[in-house]
């Protein structure tokens, strides 16, 4: 009795299952084109009937064929091997025959099991995640101080040329985009600030405002944003590619300490580089402010400048200065811890970079608010 | 009508600016052949293979893929060319971001209407091929080098290419993997009837394999023999070849 496969329409692969009964021999003749782009039998091997002992093929018909008749076959080379079924595999086109046995001969590894975890474990898995996370960064900190000790005793693995490069890098290099963001939004804070006082008259004030704005908080933040989308990520991706590239290991396996010798100097270098930066950023901003002040609220140079002086204190600047550095150290454990930490694939990089930034934004946030309220409590 | 050959190079000549790697080369792989690209390190054999598979461009001379020319072909028909062609980099190249199993689909979604369920069962197919059954959800880091390789071998194989390029194939692999991967590479070419060129420098590879080979010298910056790796070894073979085959053994008189 034939066993017949769904129907297929005509031109296309086909394979139909001839069964004997009486000497229970089974022949599955293959025919047509086997390839890619042509209409082929839907996937998963014929269901061979229960009594039959041996099965060949015949290919008189077959035109030709790549891979999807040997997933075809392979998938029926399980079934007759687990019935211990006697087939004919060399009535198989040759090359087809050889490369289904070099396909079973490979022995099959387990394969990893991801398990799944209820909501309870999934809940004390992050949480043992987040504490261990924690622990990292207090040890990453810890060791940058002990690598810091290190160096003013002059015994720290790290290369002066190195900071040298890496200040050219965090610093001139960046002047010509901090200047613009700088200027931009000493422009914008000029411009919001003009409405209201125009309102009042008090279009003087601008001046103070600029100034008391740009210097004790704009100014760091916008450098602080600028560097850590900048130089920050640039850390990250940096030491991460060298993670990925074993590079860290060879540092690690030489005996020399990739805290030292990587990170210390992009430090160093970054906290040395921001709070000039920020002085940079504050002169450009006060510059885009001034703008506003000159033309669009038609000041004299005088007068802004004197108003400028009267209501702006050093401290001011000092307040903004050293935010600046607090931000400088901030982007540099961010974005070089988060290279360290970083994984061994390229996709494992991009998360590094964008974790760097998110975090050394969300550190800069909080220490804003810290250092705001820590100032405004003193009066400074 | 007998077909085209699958690669035949006339006049070619490499260069990065004006610095010139190798010129007039010419040299035709038959079908169905192992051909080796063979020389020191640094004579260039990389950057043939990168003109051959189409990641850079002759300075100049022409590249004949399947009788074609195929740089003054256009972008669409180099692409099918391209697609034509199974390609096994010196570090494997999995995408680190997917797993064994997500890189040998990947040119089967992108260039074949298959099925999903057929997908898998061709990756599945293809990994026991080379040795890896039941590896398909392995991300590229969590392998070994060795399986990394054979890995990067399934994915050249997705699409039943009729010409396979390897490059290195056995650099960073013990001697019993790399002959393991050398007989598949004899196994493959005669079951699937395809094309190979190899670049290589491993000695027992170029005997175990190679049925015809040139030899690229960085001196002369050309090719300065031809032929298969045996008949390399008789004396009418340049000095310096039989030295690089016999690694230095027999010195040039």
């Amino acid at each position: 009795m034939p066993h017949a496969l769904p129907a297929i329409k005509p031109g296309a692969a086909t394979a139909k299952l001839d069964y004997d009964n009486a000497s229970q021999a089974g022949v599955l003749h293959l025919s047509g084109d086997w390839r890619r782009k042509s209409r082929r039998p839907e996937p998963g091997a014929p269901a061979l009937p229960q009594a039959m002992s041996s099965l060949r093929f015949d290919c008189a018909d077959l035109t030709g064929w790549d891979s999807t008749l040997l997933i075809y076959l392979h998938d029926l080379r399980r079934d007759c091997h687990s019935r211990g079924l006697a087939v004919a595999w060399d009535t198989l086109p040759a090359g087809a025959g050889r490369l289904l046995r070099l396909a079973s001969e490979s022995p099959a590894t387990p394969t990893s099991s991801t398990p799944t975890w209820s909501w309870l474990s999934k809940l004390g898995r992050h949480s043992i995640k987040t504490w261990d996370g924690a622990v990292e960064v207090l040890g990453f900190v810890g060791e940058l101080v002990l690598a810091c000790i290190k160096l003013c005793f002059g015994r720290a693995r790290m290369r002066w040329s190195d900071m040298a490069l890496e200040m050219v890098k965090a610093g001139p290099q960046a002047l010509a985009i901090v200047s613009l963001i700088g200027f931009l939004i000493g422009l914008i804070l000029a411009f919001i600030g003009a409405i209201p006082l125009k309102w009042f008259g008090a279009e003087i004030y601008i001046a103070s405002l600029i100034g008391i704005g740009i210097l004790r908080l704009m100014g760091a933040v916008m450098t602080g944003v600028v560097m850590a989308g900048r130089t920050g990520a640039a850390y990250a991706a940096e030491l991460g590619s060298m993670q990925v590239n074993e590079e860290i290991d060879a540092l690690k396996s030489m005996g020399v300490p990739p805290m030292e010798f990587l990170v210390l100097p992009r430090f160093l270098a970054l906290t040395a580089m921001l709070p000039l930066l920020g002085l940079f950023g504050n002169l450009v901003g006060i510059l885009g402010g001034m703008v506003v002040g000159l033309y669009y609220l038609d000041l004299t140079y005088t007068q802004f400048s004197q108003q400028l002086m009267e209501t702006t204190r050093l401290a001011d600047l000092f307040v903004g200065l050293f935010t600046c550095w607090v931000f400088g150290m901030l982007i540099a454990i961010c974005g070089c811890l988060r290279g360290i930490q970083c994984g061994r694939s390229s996709e494992a990089v991009g998360q590094a970079t964008t974790s760097a930034v998110v975090s050394s934004i969300i550190c800069m946030v909080i220490a804003t608010a810290a250092i705001t309220v820590v100032t405004v409590a003193l009066k400074i | 009508m007998t077909l085209p050959p699958p690669i035949a190079v006339r006049n070619l000549t490499m260069a990065y600016g004006s610095r010139v790697i190798q010129r007039d080369l010419t040299f035709t792989v038959r079908r169905g052949e192992i051909f080796i690209v063979m020389g020191g390190s640094g004579c260039g054999k990389s950057t043939l293979l990168r003109h051959l598979i189409g990641l850079q461009a002759p300075a100049d001379g022409v590249i004949l893929r399947d009788g074609q020319d195929f740089w003054a072909l256009s972008d669409a028909a180099r692409d099918r060319i391209k697609r034509n062609s199974g390609i096994l980099y010196q570090t494997g190249a999995l995408w680190s971001s997917m797993t064994l199993a997500e890189n040998i689909a990947l040119p089967l979604q992108q260039f074949t209407r298959l099925q999903p369920r057929e997908i898998r069962d061709l990756c599945s197919f293809k990994l026991a091929l080379v040795g890896l059954a039941g590896c398909e959800h392995f991300y590229p880091s969590e392998i070994s080098g060795g399986m990394r390789k054979r890995a990067a071998l399934a994915r050249a194989l997705a699409l039943d290419p009729e010409i396979l390029f390897f490059d290195e194939p056995s650099a960073g692999l013990d001697p019993i993997s790399s002959r393991r991967l050398d007989d598949l590479i004899i196994e493959l070419r005669e079951s699937l009837s395809a094309t190979v060129v190899v670049v290589t420098h491993e000695l027992a590879s170029i005997f175990a394999i190679g049925t015809d080979a040139i030899f690229l010298d960085s001196e002369s910056k050309t090719i300065i023999a031809q032929g298969s790796p045996k008949d390399l070894l008789n004396p009418a073979a340049p000095p310096l070849v039989r030295q690089f085959l016999t690694r230095g053994g027999s010195a040039p008189e």
